[in-house]
């Protein structure tokens, strides 16, 4: 058999960044990308920005067209693997082909989750939202159904992303969310307040401790749906933004092992010799418990992908471990927040600062005199400075006092520290 | 590459890195007009940072493995592959602040009048960048290296 020196099941950030970590190493030996979805690596993200007309189609790419051809990159576009088997070193592709590796990379992602029980999911103008084509899909139901109102389920960062999609479009929405708050999952009560807050100004319903328990249809077509407080939203359109599983269907009873990912150790490896995991699929040591846990974030997936290519192809990079982070705008509002954002108590001490007209709002979370996490709204500047304090681990006791200044910058901190982050090759100071 | 290397020892805070920084940046290059009505739409790429009696200016570090290109989510932040400069390609970025997340010397900035990410881009295509050209004391410098 003919064996692919490196294969990549997956098409974006993470295989995109294995495709460099290889060619990093190896300069010559082919790699085949399989990745279900047709299209050209594109930047998943941006399909908020598509369905509200803030970017066009041409935009999408987030590698330059010429990427496969300047990189050795057989892509096998529209095919997916529906099973590794890694005794065989083969995988198994959707339309009948065996075909084999000698270093194979799961890169394949998450999938979106669709209530079982809810009954009603399967009306037209029902929409999950990861991908390009569900952009496409959204932005052609709109248009042809003249869409005027409809119901975001989940007020997580997909369901957030798609609501500002639709506002842009000038669509009446409601965004349900079944805990108590907004982005509850990274952001603490303030945050999630001042970005509820944004959004009512913008018109949007917000409805929280609730869900939607039915969707209702007319001719097959979604009109409404029902709360489980019993509360009734007319709409044309719904996007189920309830979260994400790691796309893990292909190694299951492989022999592979996972737990909600695909479990990899700090060379990306998983528990096969020669097979590999990275991105949202992986389940890695956070950094800073060491505890293996998925965290479904671009720039992990990104620093994973990297670190995963440059090992198949015989280098040796470890990963430090994961942080959760994100930066997003919600309406114009500028959001960043990273690590822990919300203690709960075990010995961690808060510092803030709140402006509520800005609105600016910013909070540091402090334990054993290190900082584990930060929130920033309005003013994101200097989130990145913290964000290095955080995984440097630096020891931020003595100068803890400047860390929320208006003037808080690189210059607060220690002179050793200074040199550190601004010493790449060739830089003093 | 070229890079921009630091003394803080000589830097005096006279900012005027980050006015001619600015006004190699601004559509009428003049230095009045620049600073009179373009101000408010650029913010410089160098940051004069102070405090008592120490202060430096700080561009982007062209970091060789740059946090800010690894975050970007469209693309827009690459790695010139003629001179090894990162730059931020503005037609392609959208304002969504990743880099500024990462970026642990804070040097990228939200551009004021665009929606984009603002940062030093080495004045390429000249031959020195601005800040280095009209620093008053040599706290700003230009070395080459072959790396």
């Amino acid at each position: 058999m003919d064996r692919a020196p490196y294969m990549i099941i997956g098409n974006s950030v993470a295989a995109v960044a294995a495709v460099t970590g290889i060619r990093g190493t190896d300069r010559e030996r082919p790699v085949t990308v399989i990745a279900r979805e047709p299209h050209h690596t594109y930047s998943r993200p941006l399909i908020s920005y598509l369905l509200g007309g803030a970017v066009d189609e041409a935009a999408m790419l987030y590698r330059a067209p010429d990427f496969y051809e300047k990189n050795g990159v057989v892509a096998l576009l529209g095919v997916e693997v529906v099973r590794v088997h890694p005794d065989e070193r083969t995988v198994e592709t959707s339309d009948g082909r065996t075909l084999g590796f000698e270093r194979l990379l799961i890169a394949t992602g998450g999938r979106p989750i669709v209530p079982g029980d809810v009954p009603g999911t399967d009306a037209e103008g029902v929409f999950t939202f990861t991908c390009w084509d569900d952009a496409r899909s959204i932005a052609a139901y709109v248009e042809q159904e003249g869409v005027k109102r409809a119901v975001v389920v989940g007020g997580g960062l997909i369901g957030l992303k798609s609501m500002e999609a639709l506002v842009r479009l000038g669509i009446e929405t409601t965004v349900v969310e079944l805990a108590d708050r907004i982005l509850g999952a990274t952001f603490d009560r303030k945050a999630s307040e001042l970005a509820r807050r944004r959004l009512e100004g913008a018109g949007v319903s917000v409805r929280c401790e609730t869900t939607v328990t039915h969707i209702r249809a007319s001719r097959g077509k979604v009109t409404g749906v029902t709360l489980r407080d019993g509360g009734r939203v007319p709409c044309e359109l719904v996007i189920l933004a309830i979260g994400v599983v790691p796309d893990t269907g292909l190694v299951r009873d492989s022999g592979i092992r996972t737990g909600r990912g695909i479990v990899v150790d700090d060379t990306m490896r998983t528990s096969v010799e020669g097979i590999y995991a990275a991105g949202d699929v992986a389940e890695a040591a956070d950094l800073f418990t060491g505890e293996k846990r998925t965290i479904p974030i671009f720039p992990n997936a990104y620093r994973q992908g990297l670190i995963a290519g440059c090992n198949m192809a015989g280098g040796r990079r470890t990963y430090a471990g994961g942080l959760a982070m994100n930066s997003v705008e919600v309406l114009g509002l500028p959001t960043i927040s990273v690590g822990v954002t919300d203690p709960d108590g075990e010995g961690c001490e808060v510092l803030s600062d709140l402006d509520e007209e800005g609105p600016v709002y910013k909070k540091v979370v402090l334990k054993g005199g290190r900082v584990v996490g930060a929130i920033f709204v309005g003013d994101v500047d200097r989130a990145g400075i913290i964000t290095g304090l955080i995984r440097e681990r630096v020891d931020v006791s003595e100068f803890r006092d400047v860390l929320l200044t208006d003037d808080f910058g690189l210059i607060s901190l220690p002179r050793e520290y200074r040199k550190h982050v601004v010493s790449g090759k060739g830089i003093v100071v | 590459m070229r890079r921009i290397v630091a003394h803080e020892q000589y830097c005096i805070g006279c900012r005027l890195c980050e006015i001619h920084c600015l006004v190699q940046h601004s559509r009428s290059k003049k230095i009045i007009k620049a600073f009179r009505d373009e101000r408010d739409a650029i913010v410089p790429g160098v940051q004069v940072e102070e405090s008592g009696a120490v202060s430096f200016a700080l561009q982007c570090r062209h970091c060789d493995e740059a946090p800010c290109i690894e975050a970007c989510m469209t693309g827009a932040m690459h790695r010139d592959s003629q001179t090894g400069a990162v730059l931020c390609d503005q037609e392609r970025c959208v304002g969504c602040w990743m880099c500024i997340m990462v970026c642990p010397v804070g040097a990228i900035r939200r551009g004021p009048e665009r929606h984009v990410a603002s940062k030093c881009d080495l004045c390429l295509g000249e031959d020195y960048p601005a800040c280095v050209a009209n620093c008053p004391n040599e706290a700003i410098v230009l070395e080459e290296d072959d790396g």
